[in-house]
């Protein structure tokens, strides 16, 4: 070979190397493009600390940040904090921030915002739903700008991860009445997304932090699309007028299992944070009996609601933690569905037909009782006729009533006229439950409404909050699961599943037990396949 | 006639009094709180942070004294802050109001435009196939669900076709566009939600029209005017119709305060953020302020619509004297 054959090899190789950087170019990350996301509900204001609502959490968490978050695992992670230390005793928690973090309009981020939020949470005359993490902290200490100190009354392990509360701008709200600022329609944070508008029963529209503090979000635009009718709304997705909402069960299952939507759109299916359960009222004489609890477990089949209400996609409840949490405890198993076990168990209740009608009887008493449940969810009503019908055959009779939320709340639940109720509870990553469990959270408008007391729990439900440990702390949930799920103070049912839909021109989407959204900054759309130019 | 107009307005000041006093207290004795948030609890929220939150709104005070409270505001034109999001009241209703009576404009419009020549027509060719057939036709879309009717339009003309956009009242990229471009855009987008509820209010109208020509077509007048020997259209046009249109004309009247009302099912399947839906998703949240101001606001124009009614009454026909 002679040098000119060499130099020419080397040449080609360059050649079909810059080649192969250019065909990738095209389908790797770059910036450029636009989302619309679809939902039935509109934000109710953005400051972050009176937000309460679905929809006005989704775009804070876009526009603010915390000071720490959970990672796709699920584990809590620095955000605006560089790292955080928890003294011996749990009294103390010391955050180092990130430096050079600058808020939308070009102003520093530094402890000062912090101490800000953290004085208007505790602040009576802020309406904010959230004080209750942060009534526990003796007080806050801004060491210099990146360093601050909390100082905890008692040790109190929910705390870390309550700092997850997105932080708000001293230098713009100092002065405002945070309850009626404007602000809360224009504003500024230090997250990958900034405000751009907002048109009433509309759309609100962000546009990418070029300066964001974890790196530029590839994708340039979000635009959040409000379509209060779910028809509609599975009509613009159709469309391809929107590229990212959620399904329901039957969508996911039947109405996209066709070629166009195989084609234009990817579907994800994984655990929701949450979970339905049929809760008793144990004041009830009724339900006193843990043996009629446990028969109630043994008469319903938990599959088959799965199967008939959320189509198979979703889990058996066992308890009251996330799945894919560490709490979670997988030894509990759920009991199998039999209905001789579950006769033979009322009858050792003292429960039996004695008048032959098919309806069980103790003193006199017919085994009857009213399921209440929350108009607007058709999957509690399905589940809660499949009750009806499961416990006919071990014979309880069961009648179903629905009611308006508001009305079903204040009437009903806070004053506990109720023999059972169909709900659901969506749950904080945070394992602490001890304002639905603790027996001391019984008064009107509480919790525990079911009114559960038990003495061992109530002392885990503590101790789970004075230990950091994360081992310490899963040994305790572990054990109240187990408790819980043996005490059956709520048939718990199932967990469903989060249904996602995204148009498939997005790529770097992973599924985690954090679900999908915890990446979204790294999303992107090949320059190729982009539908909205700039 | 000046002294009249001012004993009807003191009474209507009386009477638009005893309506908020009534619909203060039916919407404050209905179950619920603006506290009990969305639909789903959320065990971060404690029971001390609802009762805050109840305290900050005034709502722990006795009924009265919430309703004094805000009649001290009314006077001075203050319908006060909404809960749910602590805007003005007026802010809030102020930008719903154009959208929804664009539409509602447009579509009586169209439903005059069209229902008026149906009923006439019918009329004068009484019984025919033509009569029967205009009959089933706005029968149609009286009887069609609206929700269902839209939902179809949209999926064929919306998705399938492309021919129109599917929902909302304006596209995504309306800030750029230019004046010209903006109209369309809306037009564009408006063109099904007004075909669809003109289509659905078209029975009314026309069936009205059509009675009422029928009506004045058995009159004598018209049989003497046919009798003088004047061409069909001069008869049907010029003596018939005039006289034909009256009921109709009182049938626009009751409607004005419907102009501005809205309606939540349309809005909500159309994505139009109108009076209708901002009306429903305050009873939902039980947002007091904004009900009310909805409430008052409705009753205001009723009221004076009707006074209007009775004025315009004398005006038009010599034997109604107002003292």
């Amino acid at each position: 070979m002679n040098i000119l054959q060499k130099i020419y090899a080397v040449r080609l190789r360059q050649a079909a190397f810059l080649f192969a950087i250019l065909f990738l170019l095209g389908f790797t990350a770059d910036y450029g493009d636009t989302i619309v996301t679809g939902s039935i509900g509109e934000p109710r204001t953005l400051v972050p600390i009176l937000a309460s609502d679905s929809s006005s959490g989704a775009i804070c968490g876009l526009i603010f940040n915390g000071l720490v978050k959970y990672d796709k695992d699920l584990n809590i992670t620095g955000d605006l904090a560089e790292r955080w230390d928890v003294s011996q005793d749990g009294l103390q928690i010391t955050f180092y921030l990130k430096k050079g973090v600058k808020w939308h309009d070009g102003a520093l981020f530094t402890s000062q915002d912090v101490e800000f939020t953290y004085k208007s949470l505790i602040d009576p005359g802020v309406r904010t739903p959230y004080a209750g993490d942060f009534q526990v902290v003796k007080r806050l200490e801004v060491i210099d700008d990146y360093t601050l100190k909390v100082y905890y009354k008692e040790p109190f392990s929910p705390g870390l991860a309550s700092w997850g509360m997105n932080i708000m701008p001293k230098h713009l709200l100092e002065k405002e009445d945070l309850n009626s600022t404007k602000f809360a329609r224009n504003p500024i944070g230090t997250g990958p997304y900034k405000f751009k508008i907002w048109k009433t029963g509309e759309r609100l529209e962000l546009e990418s932090n070029h300066d964001y503090f974890e790196g530029r979000p590839y994708i340039d635009r979000y635009i959040y699309r409000i379509i209060p009718d779910t028809a509609t709304l599975f009509l613009e997705l159709r469309g391809q007028a929107v590229d990212y909402t959620s399904l329901t069960p039957i969508q996911f299952r039947r109405q996209t299992e066709t070629e166009f939507f195989k084609k234009n759109f990817q579907r994800f299916n994984f655990p929701s944070f949450g979970y339905t359960y049929m809760g008793y009222n144990l004041k009830d004489p009724k339900f006193k009996d843990i043996k009629v609890r446990q028969a109630i477990n043994y008469a319903i089949n938990k599959e088959e609601i799965i199967r008939g209400v959320l189509l198979g996609l979703g889990r058996v409840s066992t308890g009251p933690f996330i799945p894919e949490s560490w709490a979670y405890n997988k030894n509990v198993k759920p009991f199998e569905y039999n209905p001789e076990k579950a006769k033979a168990l009322l009858k050792e209740a003292g429960w039996e037909d004695q008048d032959r009608d098919g309806i069980l009887e103790k003193d006199g008493l017919k085994f009857s009782f009213t399921v209440i449940t929350n108009q607007g969810n058709d999957e509690r009503k399905m589940a809660v006729e499949i009750i009806q019908r499961r416990l006919k055959e071990v014979g309880i009779e069961v009648k179903i009533k629905i009611i308006e939320w508001s009305a079903f709340v204040s009437e009903f639940i806070n004053k506990r006229r109720f023999e059972a109720v169909l709900l659901g509870w969506g749950l904080s990553l945070d394992p602490d439950m001890y304002d639905i469990w603790h027996s001391s959270k019984t008064r009107e408008g509480e919790f525990n409404f079911v009114g559960y007391s038990n003495e061992e729990v109530d002392r885990l439900l503590l101790e789970g909050r004075r230990v950091f440990n994360q081992e310490e702390r899963r040994n305790i949930y572990n054990r109240i699961h187990e408790i819980l799920y043996e005490d059956q103070p709520y048939l718990f049912l199932f967990v469903p599943d989060a249904l996602p839909v995204l148009h498939k021109r997005f790529k770097g989407v992973e599924v985690a037990p954090n679900g999908i959204g915890y990446n979204f900054i790294k999303w992107f759309v090949p320059s190729s396949e982009r539908r909205y130019a700039r | 006639m000046g002294r009249y107009i001012f004993k009807r307005i003191i009474g209507l000041v009386i009477l638009l009094l005893g309506i908020t006093i009534i619909t203060f207290a039916v919407i404050h004795l209905a179950p619920g709180k603006p506290t009990d948030l969305e639909t789903q609890f959320n065990p971060k929220v404690s029971l001390e942070a609802r009762e805050r939150i109840s305290h900050l709104y005034g709502l722990d005070k006795p009924l009265p004294v919430q309703y004094i409270e805000w009649l001290k505001r009314l006077i001075k034109f203050d319908f006060g802050v909404s809960f749910m999001d602590s805007r003005p009241v007026m802010e809030k209703i102020l930008e719903r109001i154009p959208v929804t009576l664009a539409i509602e404009l447009a579509s009586m419009i169209l439903i005059l435009l069209i229902g008026i020549p149906i009923g006439i027509s019918s009329a004068v060719r009484e019984g025919s196939f033509y009569d029967r057939s205009m009959t089933v036709f706005v029968f149609i879309g009286f009887a069609v669900p609206t929700f269902w009717l839209s939902l179809v339009l949209m999926d064929f003309i919306g998705v399938r076709w492309g021919a129109l956009p599917i929902s909302g009242i304006k596209s995504l990229e309306f800030e750029k566009f230019g004046f010209f471009e903006k109209l369309i855009d809306v037009s564009r987008h408006l063109i099904l939600p007004v075909a669809v509820s003109a289509f659905g209010s078209l029975a009314g109208i026309s069936r009205y029209m059509r009675s009422s020509m029928l009506n004045v077509l058995k009159q004598d007048y018209i049989r003497t005017a046919r009798a003088k020997g004047l061409r069909e259209k001069e008869v049907l046009y010029k003596h018939a119709l005039k006289n034909a249109l009256l009921p109709i004309v009182t049938i626009l009247g009751l409607s004005v305060p419907g102009l501005i009302g809205g309606s939540v099912i349309f809005e909500s399947i159309f994505s139009i953020p109108g009076m209708g839906r901002l009306f429903y998703e305050s009873v939902m949240a039980r947002d007091y302020p904004v009900i009310m101001g909805v409430l008052v606001i409705g009753a205001v124009l009723t009221l004076l619509g009707n006074l209007l009614a009775d004025v315009s009454y004398a005006a038009v026909d010599p034997r109604i004297k107002l003292e």
